[in-house]
This record gives structure tokens, C-alpha cells and sequence, in this order.
């Protein structure tokens, strides 16, 4: 066998990766937690993707929605469950608390004297800064309706409202999947 | 003054400088990707940082990104990072 034959595939194959070169890889988090650790995870992911040059969708989702929510949204929901739930579940980036040692709000509290003493971005900062980097945000549809939460009741930062299809469309053509 | 940095045998001029000192990961980076935006192709820049993890993050980054990177000095804990723009 001839040297150039044995060099074909690999020819071949560096072809293949010199084409995907060109495409831009993509990152898609679902963020199903509402609280305050869990959801500065995802956002540093998102933001360092973005800062990579890798397209990035964040889907919230669950209490996961509680990022978006307002911090000063009325409670509309109907109904007294979903008005009950409104009430526990308020929601709103300033108020989320810590997975561990939330300590009614002394623990969460104190990490976020700490975070702001290492100069971390705060929920709201890391809301804009993924939104100048070009992140997409989407608000799941279904938790909207179990919760009875309104659009207006949302952050004016949400691209789109959809439902599992299209979080699963964009999850296909993503290299990166995580689910937080 | 005009700054240059001695890496490997090569005298580098630097052209900007990007000071991170005391921000965590991953703000050094997403401070970095801004300000490569603002320099030329071909132009040096120098991040400055407390973070650790940069020395590892900041090679990736450039080959992932395809800019070029030219080496690291570190210092009582201080990192400073010499990359330059390609595209």
C-alpha cells in the first residue's frame, strides 16, 4: 500500500474536523432549582460558554422560575392552591435561598455578604451580563399554568415562553447538556 | 513606558492590560473575551489575576476561541496571563 493511501481517512478526518470548525457549539442548561447556589452554577456555565463563543440557552423550568419572577410581582393567580402556593413560593432573584444552610435567611444572608466580599456578580448582575453575552432565556410554559403565574409577573429578559419540544430541539444540536 | 514581557527566548511588547485582581472564575474570562474585542489582531494583552484556576482555563480558552497563547508568569500568588489576538 502506497503512503498517500494509508493517508487518505486521516486526510479525511481532519477535513470533517476543519468543517465542524466553522459551526458554533452549543450549551443548553436546564434550570429546574430555584435556589441561590444552585442557580449562580448555572450562570457561571452560561456566561463562561458565552465568553467562549459557544451559543448558550438557559431553560427555566419548575422552581427554576422563581429566577424570573419579579421581585415586586403581585400574587394573581386563581384559585386557592395556586393562590397558597403564590404566597410560600414568591420567588424573585433577590430572594432565593441557599440549598444548604439557608438557616431562615441567615445563612443565605451571610453567603451573600461573602460573594459580594470576593466581588461575585449577584443574581440580577449575572441575569444582564447573560443577556449581553447573548444568552437565551426560556420560561417554561407548564409550570406557568400549574403555578398560575402571568407573564407580567416575569422579567422582561425572557426570548421565548415554550414548552419541552423546543428546549428539546435546541438540546439536540448541544454538545453541553445540564440539567441544575 | 513601553511593556514587554520576556517568555521563552522572545521579548513580547505588550499592548494592553486587563486587570482581574480578587474576581473569581469565570469573570476573568468573561472580562478577557470583552477586552480581546478591543484590541487589534496581532496585539498582545496582559490579565492580571488572583485566580488559580486561570492558569489552566486561559489555554483552553484561547485554543478554543483560536487566539494565541504566549505564556503565563506567576508571583506570591498573582498571575499574570500574555495572550495574543488572532481573530
Amino acid at each position: 500500500m502506497s503512503d498517500s493511501k494509508a493517508k487518505e481517512p486521516v486526510a479525511a478526518a481532519m477535513n470533517e474536523i476543519q468543517k465542524n470548525a466553522g459551526t458554533k457549539k452549543k450549551v443548553t442548561i436546564v434550570v429546574f432549582s430555584g435556589e441561590l447556589d444552585k442557580v449562580l452554577a448555572a450562570f457561571n456555565i452560561a456566561t463562561g460558554a458565552a465568553s467562549m463563543g459557544m451559543e448558550c440557552t438557559l431553560f427555566f423550568t419548575f422552581w427554576g422560575l422563581n429566577v424570573l419572577k419579579k421581585n415586586d410581582a403581585k400574587n394573581t393567580a386563581s384559585g386557592l392552591m395556586k393562590r397558597m402556593l403564590g404566597r410560600m413560593n414568591k420567588g424573585g432573584s433577590q430572594r432565593l435561598p441557599l440549598s444548604k444552610f439557608h438557616m431562615r435567611g441567615l445563612g443565605t444572608w451571610m453567603m451573600k455578604k461573602l460573594m459580594s466580599q470576593h466581588k461575585m456578580p449577584t443574581v440580577d448582575e449575572m441575569i444582564s451580563l447573560s443577556k449581553e453575552l447573548g444568552v437565551q432565556f426560556m420560561a417554561c410554559t407548564i409550570t406557568m399554568g400549574i403555578m398560575g403565574i402571568e407573564k407580567e409577573a416575569l422579567r422582561p429578559e425572557i426570548d421565548k415562553f415554550v414548552g419541552v419540544v423546543t428546549y428539546l430541539a435546541e438540546a439536540q444540536e448541544s454538545s453541553v447538556n445540564l440539567f441544575i | 513606558m513601553e511593556e514587554t514581557v520576556e517568555i521563552g527566548d522572545k521579548t513580547i511588547k505588550v499592548d494592553a492590560e486587563l486587570d482581574c485582581f480578587g474576581l473569581l472564575c469565570p469573570m476573568p474570562i468573561v472580562k478577557t473575551a470583552a477586552k480581546v474585542k478591543e484590541i487589534d489582531v496581532g496585539q498582545v494583552l496582559k490579565v492580571a489575576s488572583t485566580d488559580l484556576g486561570i492558569k489552566e482555563d486561559m489555554p483552553v480558552w484561547c485554543a478554543e476561541t483560536g487566539n494565541e497563547f504566549l505564556g503565563v508568569k506567576e508571583a506570591d500568588g498573582e498571575y499574570f496571563v500574555y495572550l495574543r489576538r488572532l481573530v
